[in-house]
């Protein structure tokens, strides 16, 4: 039988939370958690655009050897920038503070997270740690890499330090927000019969998120609190002449800013635990494992941070103990990834495009966790840390992962958010688009770094160049494949088709209620008596009761 | 000469060889796992494709076996990585007693680089094929890092501290070296080459005409123009510890426990002589820091451990005694 045969023209319902109340005061000073949710969106695309764009120049620039376009100053400027704008004010708050946001309250049946003005707030403390760098990148720019190593930011940049560091800062109380609001909201919210183990996987991964931002974000607040002292005031913290230490300043940034990687990748890992069993229409492999795998993460993610300062004159003992972390820690991330193609098999497996996204990140996020290996090791790591290898490793987790997760999630949930369907096949192509782009953007710089191309390098031997062509050629790529799912979802959102409740058909609760939603998310509170992603007890999803891919039903002990 | 699309960068040092060696190997496990997920998705992807739009997937929940087996496999494999690397490293960081010490000096955007003859070089490194070379870095504004992509080996170079380095060179040539630690603007500029070179060729370019003065005859002059000698009396009777072989030694300090006296913590002591005790005698040492550049810390830190040959008195030594040594 055929779903589209005959179907009813869909119309959008009545009343959603898109049209509750009109006018610009409507939404800055809205509690709707979905509303809050598309002010994020606005801001993160924002940033991520401006990241780009000095992305762009900076792929441009290392076109010769020489560096033909931007001087030596501007182009320090424009990584800096280029990192904090990305990793900030992008990475850390995308998945979370977008697609948690809206869809934590659904998917565990409440109407709203449990602060709904704290959650206001902290899109205002957001907007105004924003507006701090914002200026400090038009007064004089920053050119002390994202990573603000003292005594290079302290004292001796000429650039704008101060404001950038009070903006990095002011936002970290928006991160803590956040974390704070999902946790008591999974804590206390859930609809009757949403048991801890009916969660969604995406539920356990910002649970696992939450954690981290809570515990982490204050150790960066505290050390931007102190590089800005001493920067002002010229307190000596970290400046050597006064007897500070250095090195100091390094423990405390990695000290959040290596949990920081899973801030931005866990949520990611959720959004894929999602889609793969969506759209293999089959339950997740090992639920518990993938979910204790989130935890454990978050946990051990705490005890590795010196894995980044291995070469600094550390004790040999103390980089011997972090090592062994590390490589720990890679562990619960190979668990995760089994699980995600465990559960392919046997199943009923679509392409359409958030699986295409669920696809790409599975090889970009295998090649970016793997190549982690070499760095977590010690004996590999003298010779490519602070190369470009790093470089191509962190952006195949952070762009390759994180991002494939969050347009992953965006066009799964593009429907749900806006009542309306992108265009499928244009879709497709950009998301291939993207991965053809990617690889080639990065992964040459692997080959960089390993032949001994040194990051934050405005000019380099020419031994260097074939590979850096070969990068700025995949970056023209990769900003077509960005732009293009940038503007036919905006397109979508006013005039694509209408999508249904439930198009795909998913299991989780959001799919329960009307597309858009309503303000208050339900009309009455769901009680759920289903299992996660289980599509064999659901008749309401329309669908065939019975596997048809000869797999016998097989009860595992998971 | 060299391939269009080249892989590894030349190997030119006792642990190039090593750590390409353990490169392929996580490489090779690398590859082995992203070509066995790579198959096993798309395998499943076409087997398992959708044949009808309201088809569903079997009933599977998981399977214990599976689980702890892919734990502890790529756990074993990464045990093995973490124990090869670690192995390199304690190498790397153990430097062996018969080096070439080679003072070095970053700066924003340059090196200064000094032979132990006092021979001096900017940007330019010439050492001796087949020697143990030890690097003593430090820098007199932000962070840099020394980085010899051909000899595999990098060590940051902090301000206020010392870091060493070593490796042997094991084959004749000219290599790129870099500053690999961003250090503001002219951070991608602060480079050059270590040229390794035939020993008797090397003798004689040290030899050749220089006229910088010897880092050891340089922090001697120093050492007496500061004053040290008033206190620091060879002969051990004086109100500091007498510094004859102490470099390389233990040091008994006043809370009983003992360190091993290398470069850092003369340096240390230099600047901050309160941080660590001699034990029997008294904190009485005045700071140096801001009073001597750089460059000067590093000519007395050579005149100390030149001191190292120097008959060390019965009493009045900052050497630990033997059986003092304790943990
Ligand atoms: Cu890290
Ligand atoms: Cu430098």
């Amino acid at each position: 039988m055929s779903a589209t045969a005959a179907a009813p023209v869909k119309t959008l319902p009545e009343h959603h939370y898109l049209n509750a109340t009109y006018g610009i005061r409507s939404w800055l000073l809205t509690v709707d958690h979905k509303r809050i949710a598309l002010l994020y969106l606005v801001s993160v695309t924002f940033f991520f655009f401006i990241g780009g764009f000095f992305a762009m120049l900076i792929r441009l620039h290392l076109l010769t050897p020489s560096g033909y376009l931007l001087s030596a100053d501007t182009y320090n400027r424009m990584f800096t920038m280029h990192g904090v704008a990305m990793i900030f004010f992008f990475l850390i708050p995308s998945i979370p503070a977008v697609l948690g946001n809206f869809f934590i309250p659904l998917m565990i049946g409440a109407k709203d997270l449990a602060f709904p003005k704290i959650n206001l707030l902290s899109w205002y403390v957001y907007v105004v740690g924003a507006a701090f760098t914002l200026y400090s990148m038009v007064s004089g720019g920053l050119d002390t890499g994202w990573t603000f190593y003292t005594p290079l930011s302290t004292i001796y940049s000429n650039s704008a330090v101060a404001p950038a560091v009070v903006g990095v800062f002011i936002t970290g109380f928006s991160s803590i927000l956040t974390g704070l609001n999902f946790l008591v909201t999974i804590h206390t919210m859930r609809a009757p019969g949403m048991t801890w183990f009916r969660l969604p996987m995406f539920v356990w991964a910002h649970y696992a998120t939450s954690i981290v931002m809570i515990l982490g974000t204050p150790v960066i607040a505290i050390t931007l609190a102190l590089a800005g002292m001493e920067r002002l005031f010229g307190l000596g913290f970290f400046n050597p002449a006064m007897g500070g230490d250095p090195i100091l300043f390094q423990h405390l940034f990695w000290f959040y800013s290596h949990p920081a990687v899973y801030i931005m990748i866990l949520p990611a890992m959720g959004v894929i635990s999602e889609l793969i069993p969506t759209f293999a229409r089959k339950q997740l492999f090992g639920y518990h494992f993938v979910a204790a795998a989130s935890l454990a993460i978050a946990v051990i993610g705490f005890l590795v941070w010196t894995h980044h300062m291995f070469l600094t004159g550390q004790s040999t003992y103390a980089a011997l103990a972090f090592s062994f972390l590390t490589f720990l820690v890679a562990i619960p991330s190979a668990v995760k990834t089994f699980n995600w193609v465990a559960t392919l098999y046997g199943g009923s497996i679509s392409f359409d495009t958030p699986m295409l996204y669920a696809f790409g990140f599975l090889g970009l996020f295998l090649i970016g966790g793997l190549t982690g290996l070499f760095l977590g090791c010690l004996g590999t790591d003298i010779h490519i840390h602070d190369t470009y290898f790093v470089v191509a490793h962190f952006h195949y987790i952070m762009v390759g992962g994180a991002i494939m997760g969050y347009l992953g999630g965006l066009h799964f949930w593009w429907p749900k958010m806006t009542g309306r369907m992108y265009p499928e096949w244009l879709a497709r192509i950009a998301a291939l688009i993207l991965f053809v782009g990617f690889n080639l953007t990065f992964f040459p710089q692997f080959l960089l770094g390993y032949l001994g191309m040194p990051r934050r390098y405005h000019v380099y031997p020419p031994e260097f160049q074939v590979y850096n062509v070969m990068s700025t050629a995949g970056a023209s790529i990769l900003a077509i494949g960005y732009l293009l799912p940038m503007i036919y979802l905006t397109w979508a959102a006013f005039f694509g088709k209408v999508a249904g409740d439930n198009p795909w058909p998913a299991t989780g609760l959001e799919w329960k209620t009307q597309s858009p939603p309503l303000t208050e998310n339900f009309e009455v509170t769901p009680i759920v008596t289903w299992e996660p992603y289980d599509f064999h007890n659901r008749p309401d999803l329309g669908l065939d009761a019975v596997a048809s891919n000869g797999v016998a039903p097989a009860h595992g002990d998971d | 000469m060299q391939s269009p699309l080249p892989f590894f960068p030349e190997q030119a040092s006792n642990f190039a060889g090593n750590v390409d060696a353990l490169f392929s190997y996580i490489l090779v496990t690398a590859i082995f796992f992203t070509v066995l997920v790579t198959l096993l998705a798309v395998f499943a992807a076409f087997r398992y494709r959708r044949k009808n739009a309201s088809d569903i997937g079997a009933e599977i929940h998981g399977n214990t076996a599976l689980e702890i087996g892919w734990t502890l496999i790529p756990l074993i494999l990464a045990l093995g990585m973490f124990a090869w690397g670690a192995v390199i490293y304690v190498n790397y960081r153990t430097a062996p007693k018969d080096t070439l010490d080679i003072y070095v000096i970053g700066k924003q955007w340059m090196w200064k680089l000094q032979q132990p003859n006092g021979r001096k070089e900017i940007n330019e490194l010439h050492i001796p094929v087949n020697r143990n070379i030890k690097l003593i870095l430090g820098s007199e504004d932000v962070i840099h890092d020394f980085y010899v992509p051909a000899f595999r080996v990098k060590m940051d170079v902090v301000p206020g501290r010392y870091n060493t380095m070593w490796f042997r060179p094991t084959k004749v040539g000219k290599y790129h070296f870099f500053c690999s630690q961003y250090c503001g603007t002219n951070h991608a500029l602060m480079g050059g080459w270590v040229t390794v070179m035939d020993p008797a060729e090397y003798a004689a370019w040290l030899s050749g005409e220089s006229g910088d003065v010897s880092p050891v005859s340089a922090g001697e002059k120093l050492f007496t123009q500061l004053a040290c000698t008033t206190c620091h009396v060879p002969n051990g009777t004086g109100r500091g510890p007498s510094l004859n072989g102490v470099y390389g030694a233990k040091v008994l300090l006043a809370d009983g426990s003992t360190v091993t006296a290398d470069e850092g913590y003369i340096r240390e002591s230099i600047l901050q002589p309160k941080a660590k005790i001699v034990a029997g005698y008294q904190p009485v040492m005045p700071t140096f820091q801001g009073l001597v550049t750089e460059e000067q810390i590093l000519n007395l830190t050579a005149y100390i451990k030149s001191l190292q040959t120097q008959p060390v008195p019965a009493k009045g030594a900052g050497v630990a005694p033997a059986t003092s040594g304790k943990k």
